[in-house]
């Protein structure tokens, strides 16, 4: 019974590990919005983020700024700027996950 | 007698040898692989990759312009990435690093002449194209987009953040003379006609197309195509659409709405809008077969699965394609008959044949963006 117990654990932190690998709380599959930045918002920021005709959005070039107002960026777009707004593509989840990583050094792409 | 034999057999080996490295350029091409900062060599007649050149740095955003004879790509880099690829060699001739941010360039009529057009610092840069030495700078305090070559060593370019077009003579090429015109907000690309005579700058910041005569550059620029959007919302544009000379068919020239689902159609001779296309999405890439009878349409993300063509006969949408993950790009054989596309995210390169829309192969390559073949060479403009 003991052992029982321990597989059940076991299995069940298995299962959380793998899945916060691939997929955040909230339903947010990282590996898929870290290709959809460093792809699609590349097209203007520059596979790498050190800008094109948008903004560079390396930590170094955000620094001070906060992940709450990127986070409205990216949703509602920049008046008088190309910046489109995401709504319509992004959840409010997944534009704070973004901005958050945004702030912190956005990792690379790993598939 | 056995000696004449061998002998023989060598001389005809020798041969064989000769008859398989002797070869044109005419129809090859290079495909970027952008994550792997890699050129691969490919010929549009057998269908397949060559080989493949490495070592090009930030590939994110490349583009290509080919020396007159047709052997070197000029590829530039978004790193600032100057590389001059030898196609029959398959190795990289030269490489410099000119810039901080680079977008692509453009190559001189009489072919001696290298430009680049950077974001950082702002501007062109003059390069010879044998050797890459720097002969001289244009500084823009902008961004600069939309650089062709004009016919007398001549060049224009859109300044993003000026709203202005400057043409550069480079016929001293250490001594740059530059005009300067008013052309609108937020210019975002810019191409010149197949016959180097008018260049249009692409308005992002406001509904219209900047139009400089270069034959008579004194009247400045005019707008066409204004307030195409009568003042109504834009839809969001999640892709920046790309302009080059591809744009005209016959006598009309078939040019990206931003924030309409729409290709604009104008008259080449009056610039009045004639058409307006209803298509799929945002469209990126609007592209006529080099005979005009079509042009090829693909989109900005989400919809950039989708390729629509236009038939140019009656103006209409007359095939919808799905040809992969991500169809960053496409390019035409010299003629037409076929169409490349590259399929980013799956990894492919699409070949189409355009009379009957059937795919008839498939390449391998890794994220694929754009596709240059070297029959650009011998067009102004590319």
């Amino acid at each position: 019974m003991q052992r029982f117990f321990f597989g059940l654990i076991f299995a069940s932190i298995a299962t959380l590990a793998c899945a916060t690998q691939a997929r955040e709380p909230n339903g947010i599959d990282s590996p898929e919005l870290v290709r959809l930045v460093r792809q699609d918002c590349g097209s203007c920021h520059g596979m790498t983020l050190q800008g094109g005709l948008g903004v560079p959005l390396t930590k170094e070039a955000l620094a001070g700024q906060s992940a709450e107002a990127l986070a409205i960026i990216i949703l509602h777009g920049k008046h008088g700027t190309a910046m489109p707004p995401w709504k319509t593509l992004l959840t409010e989840a997944q534009a704070q996950w973004i901005a958050q990583r945004l702030v912190e050094g956005f990792p690379e792409e790993t598939r | 007698m056995r000696r004449i034999l061998l002998s023989l057999a060598a001389a005809l080996l020798l041969a064989g040898c000769a008859t398989t490295e002797l070869r044109g350029t005419g129809d090859l091409g290079i495909v970027i692989e952008r994550a792997n900062g890699r050129v691969a060599i490919v010929d549009t007649t057998t269908k397949s990759i060559l080989g493949s050149v490495a070592g090009l740095g930030d590939l994110s955003h490349a583009s290509a312009v080919f020396s007159r004879d047709g052997r070197y790509a000029y590829v530039f880099g978004r790193d600032g990435g100057l590389t001059k690829v030898d196609i029959l060699a398959q190795r990289i001739d030269k490489r410099v690093m000119q810039a901080g941010n680079s977008i692509g360039g453009a190559i001189s009529q009489d072919g001696r002449l290298v430009v680049a057009q950077n974001y950082t610092p702002g501007g062109i840069k003059v390069f010879d194209a044998t050797t890459l030495e720097l002969l001289s700078e244009v500084p823009a305090q902008s961004k600069v987009v939309g650089l062709v070559d004009l016919p007398g060593q001549k060049f224009a370019y859109a300044l993003f953040d000026k709203g202005e077009i400057w043409v550069t003579d480079l016929s001293n090429p250490r001594q740059p003379q530059t005009q300067k015109f008013p052309a609108g907000q937020q210019p975002y690309d810019g191409l010149v006609t197949p016959d180097g005579r008018y260049y249009m700058a692409g308005l992002f910041g406001e509904d219209g197309i900047a139009l400089l005569d270069t034959w008579q550059s004194e009247q400045g620029a005019k707008k066409i195509l204004e307030n195409y959007g009568k003042g109504q919302e834009k839809l969001p544009v999640f892709k920046m659409p790309h302009l080059r000379g591809w744009a005209v068919a016959g006598n009309q020239a078939y040019l990206p709405a931003i924030g309409r689902h729409e290709v604009l159609v104008v008259d080449k001779s009056s610039w009045k809008e004639v058409r307006r296309i209803k298509v799929k999405s945002q469209p990126v890439f609007v592209m006529a077969r080099p005979d005009g009878r079509q042009v090829w349409v693909n989109f900005a993300h989400p919809d950039n699965g989708w390729v629509q063509v236009i038939d140019t006969l009656t103006g209409e949408v007359v095939k919808t394609l799905q040809p992969g993950k991500a169809i960053l790009h496409m390019e035409f054989t010299p003629r037409g008959e076929h169409v490349w596309l590259s399929a980013r995210d799956d990894h492919t390169v699409a070949i189409y044949d355009t009379h009957s829309y059937e795919r008839i192969a498939t390449l391998p390559a890794q994220s694929p963006s754009g596709i240059f073949f070297t029959s650009r060479a011998a067009r102004t403009g590319f």
